[in-house]
């Protein structure tokens, strides 16, 4: 009898190697059941996870036994399958896809980043009702984009629990980067306890899963370093703001494993090649709870492509990305084998995969980074917009907050006014900080005054790591991407918020249940600011139309779905809604949107 | 007489009110956070000018204007969910009074309003000698701290069963120490002051040392429960607890504890130690 995520403790020291590295066949228990057999198209099946092709689809929803790192679970499948399978589809193709819940709760399917019309987006209360136990709904819809996309539940927490696949469109006029060989590279992290259970736990400890917290004895290090002074003051914002400078991620490998294609670290799920071929990875980020730094020692990646939008190819070594976000890469491998490393931004486990000429075959797997501390521009922002780029990262630590309090403030109201003052005042996003009445409250535990805009920025654990990481500012939208040019009409400007300590996420201060829609006309040309008030970093995904992110000057860079707004940052994009209806926009980790860091969008 | 005690009482709100203020206050004006007026990353209220969070609702709700579902708002995120926690705070023997003691808090309802209950109190014997019941609503009051209104119950197995109208504060001040503060109003005008104050010093990611105050305070002598007025009694603490789980950690400590002014002569009277030191052992745990 296997009992559904029974109530439990952390697991141990003693089985812990097993857990954070998983069990080598970790996955799915069940066998292939005859109806999936008959869906699936074999001959293009790779690896463990099926595909699906074509423009009739049927998927089932059901509860399957799953066993990662020892322990027997209840996972939510689609098909049976962890990853769900992989859909590969032709643009300008009506799809009709058939979902059957045979679970005993409500269901939904969300096709992420997919733009069409509002009925068929898979947002429970929001785009339709849900799909019940027993019921088939049948979403149908004309694909009228290509890439690299992906598909999740977006009902309670069924996505954490197995709910995910990837979504390839296949272009019409066929892939304008070749490649001899196209991989799917799905990251996602699975949990043995209950996501509801993880949630209310942090409700009462929100660090419970921190195992990298600031210390005595790194305090005493820091004395014997850098002295007394310098070790106070390094902690002295922290301490007196009851802020951590590890609060990377909510949950850690103290209960997650990471995941690479369904495979544990163990498991090692290997992508084959010959020598001298173009290899396309197309990476997509279907955790939950984690971000990934991906990197393959060995090997140049070039992004061609971004949430399935190409991307002018820009070359790098390593790139961080958020729950939802996509990157396409190619790498031409010349060894026989290289390993796929994808850290978790916290530095406490990784996802990890290899490719090689042959299976079997693997190569070293690089020690986690040493985890850095936040810095004080990730909690305060730009302390002098001016000199923000030229600025040493290293120099932050000796930041001098005696000299903060004799900063002129008059003089920061004065740059905000030349920037609104040129001819266009919506040529650029605006600068001037505007909080919402309501993150006054109980509900926001801080608010950056001076946000910074660096989107040149790799972020925390990344800057001066001796690779070249991937940043925002690399990423432009190949030519013709960018197909609406107009400026913007009007400028919307909210903020992003939570409390650590109560374990809240919200927009503007206001949770889900006490937010109110953000009103959009159809056609218009808008521009919406987001800026980060908390110290995480929130992948934000609007549904339904593109966010065309641009800089601080106003120059669009690159059409994203997903766009991860780091600590203290402000970011702005413009969009078209095309559509009208309902639509989600959410953080990304999926307890943040759990939480309420959540919006409406109306389009009429 | 009459005078005195409502000036006591005065008084005790006062302390918990003035608490409450540097409690609140601090997160105001320390260096650092306040960078002039318009510069203060926490805390504070919104000026006037503020944005409304609702300028771009176009007059729309959640379950009104176009394409809206119809029925009941379906969408329900945690921030509409009611949890329950359980913290067992203290669960410990004292090797010189050979007397158990257990400090346990209950906690059910949303994010920022919840029903509290603290129970705290002494086993000997096999016997429940003492126990503080208080039953609390507590609404958030800023990020880190929780306004409580509700009723205290002393129940004792020799003495008076006193009822008291409770206020506080409970929460997170500045530089990691947790607080509670309470004051209570009883019959007869007893009024009584209550601070807690704890603090998590981490010297490995699960050993951890904890120094752990608190303080009694009575408006009134009560003999029949040996409380004398003034400054009742004080106890320092030193737990070094490691946690096999963050949800479970067992401890070794040692704890002084003593009496003061009328406290201390019924306290002595009774035959009993005014003040004391003893090795304690105990548990720390929460579900």
């Amino acid at each position: 009898m296997i009992q559904k995520f029974p109530l439990q403790t952390q697991v141990l020291h003693g089985s812990r190697r097993r857990f954070v590295q998983g069990l080598t066949a970790g996955g799915v228990l069940a066998a292939t059941p005859a109806w999936l057999y008959a869906a699936m198209d074999d001959k293009k099946a790779r690896g463990a996870v099926p595909e699906l092709t074509g423009t009739n689809i049927d998927l089932v929803i059901a509860e399957t036994p799953v066993n990662f790192t020892g322990v027997t679970r209840l996972a939510t499948t689609i098909n049976g399958s962890i990853p769900a399978p992989t859909l590969r589809l032709r643009e300008g193709d009506e799809v009709t896809i058939r979902v059957t819940n045979r679970l005993a709760v409500s269901t939904s399917i969300h096709w992420h980043g997919i733009i069409l019309p509002f009925q068929m987006d898979g947002v429970p209360g929001i785009s339709f009702k849900g799909i019940a136990p027993g019921e088939t709904f049948t979403y149908r819809f004309t694909l009228q984009q290509s890439g690299t996309y992906w598909y999740h539940s977006h009902s309670g927490f069924q996505e954490m629990t197995g709910m995910y696949g990837a979504l390839i469109i296949e272009p019409k006029t066929g892939e304008r980067q070749k490649a001899n060989r196209d991989y799917v590279v799905q990251l996602s992290d699975w949990t043995d306890e209950d996501p509801m259970r993880v949630f209310s736990k942090l409700k009462v400890e929100s660090d419970i899963y921190n195992f990298n917290q600031p210390t005595f004895f790194d305090f005493t290090r820091d004395i014997s370093k850098m002295g007394l002074q310098a070790a106070l003051e390094k902690r002295q914002m922290w301490n007196q703001m009851r802020m951590n400078p590890t609060d990377f991620a909510d949950l850690s490998a103290a209960t997650l494993t990471y995941l690479m294609n369904g495979a544990t670290p163990a498991g090692n799920w290997t992508g084959m090649f010959k020598p001298g071929e173009r290899v396309r990875l197309r990476f997509i980020n279907a955790a939950s709870n984690s971000f990934y730094d991906v990197r393959i020692p060995g090997l140049k990646l070039t992004v061609v492509q971004a949430d399935g939008q190409d991307v002018q190819p820009v070359t790098v070594d390593e790139f961080r990305f958020g729950p939802g976000e996509t990157y396409d890469v190619l790498v031409e491998p010349a060894d026989d084998a290289y390993t796929i490393f994808a850290q978790s931004m916290d530095r406490t486990g990784y996802a990890r995969g290899t490719l090689a000429v042959e299976q079997g075959l693997s190569a070293p797997v690089p020690e986690l980074d040493a985890v850095e501390w936040l810095t004080m521009k990730d909690m305060m922002g730009s302390m002098n917009h001016g000199d923000m780029k030229g600025m040493n990262h290293g120099d932050m630590k000796g930041i001098n907050h005696g000299d903060m309090k004799g900063m002129n403030h008059g003089d920061m109201k004065g740059m905000a006014m030349d920037h609104s003052s040129m001819s266009n005042p919506l040529s650029k996003p605006s600068q001037s900080v505007n909080h919402a009445s309501s993150e006054y409250g109980p509900s926001v535990d801080m608010r950056v005054d001076m946000p910074r805009t660096n989107l040149d920025d790799p972020g925390v654990g990344l800057r001066n790591n001796g690779r070249r990481v991937l940043t925002l500012a690399d990423l432009k939208s190949f030519k013709g991407v960018l197909d609406d040019r107009r400026p913007p009409e009007r400028e919307l400007e909210l903020h992003l918020t939570g409390n650590m300590e109560r374990y809240s996420w919200s927009f503007d201060g206001l949770e889900f249940g006490k937010s109110t829609p953000v009103t959009l006309r159809q056609g218009e040309r808008v521009r919406i600011i987001l800026q980060n008030d908390t110290m995480m970093t929130h992948p934000m995904h609007l549904h339904g139309m593109w966010s065309d992110l641009e800089t601080d000057d106003g120059e669009l860079l690159v059409r994203r779905h997903t766009i991860q707004v780091q600590p203290a940052q402000r970011i702005s994009f413009l969009t078209t809604p095309h559509d009208v209806g309902r639509w989600a926009w959410h953080c990304h980790l999926l307890f943040h949107m759990d939480a309420g860091m959540f919006r409406e969008v109306v389009v009429a | 007489m009459k005078n005195k005690h409502i000036k006591q009482l005065i008084s005790a709100i006062a302390i918990a009110s003035a608490l409450n203020v540097s409690v609140f206050g601090a997160q105001n004006n320390h260096d650092g956070m306040q960078m002039g007026e318009d510069m203060q990353m926490q805390g504070g209220t919104a000026p006037a000018d503020a944005r409304d969070p609702h300028a771009y609702a176009d007059g729309n709700t959640l379950t009104t204007g176009p394409y809206s579902q119809s029925g009941p708002r379906q969408l329900k995120l945690a921030d509409e969910h009611y949890f329950w926690s359980m913290i067992g705070d203290r669960f410990e023997y004292s090797e010189s009074s050979e007397n158990t003691v257990f400090d346990f808090q209950g906690r059910y309802g949303t994010t920022y309003d919840h029903f509290v209950v603290k129970a705290e109190g002494e086993i000997a014997d096999n016997r429940v000698e003492e126990t503080q019941i208080d039953l609390l609503w507590s609404h958030a009051a800023n990020a880190y701290f929780d306004a409580q209104l509700g009723l205290r119950q002393d129940l004792y197995d020799e003495g008076s069963e006193r009822t008291w109208l409770a206020i506080g504060v409970q929460g997170l001040a500045p530089y990691w120490f947790e607080l509670d503060v309470t004051a209570y109003l009883g019959d007869n005008e007893r009024t009584a002051l209550a601070i807690e104050a704890e603090y998590e010093l981490l010297l490995t990611q699960r050993l951890i040392l904890q120094p752990r105050t608190e303080l009694s305070l009575y408006g009134k002598d009560d003999p029949d429960n040996g409380v004398g007025s003034g400054l009742s009694n004080l106890s320092l603490g030193l737990r070094l607890r490691y946690e096999i789980t963050r949800q479970f950690a067992p401890y070794l400590g040692v704890q002084w504890s003593s009496d003061y002014g009328s406290t201390a002569d019924y306290t002595s009277a009774a035959g009993n130690k005014v003040s004391d030191t003893s090795i304690i052992a105990g548990l720390k745990f929460w579900f």
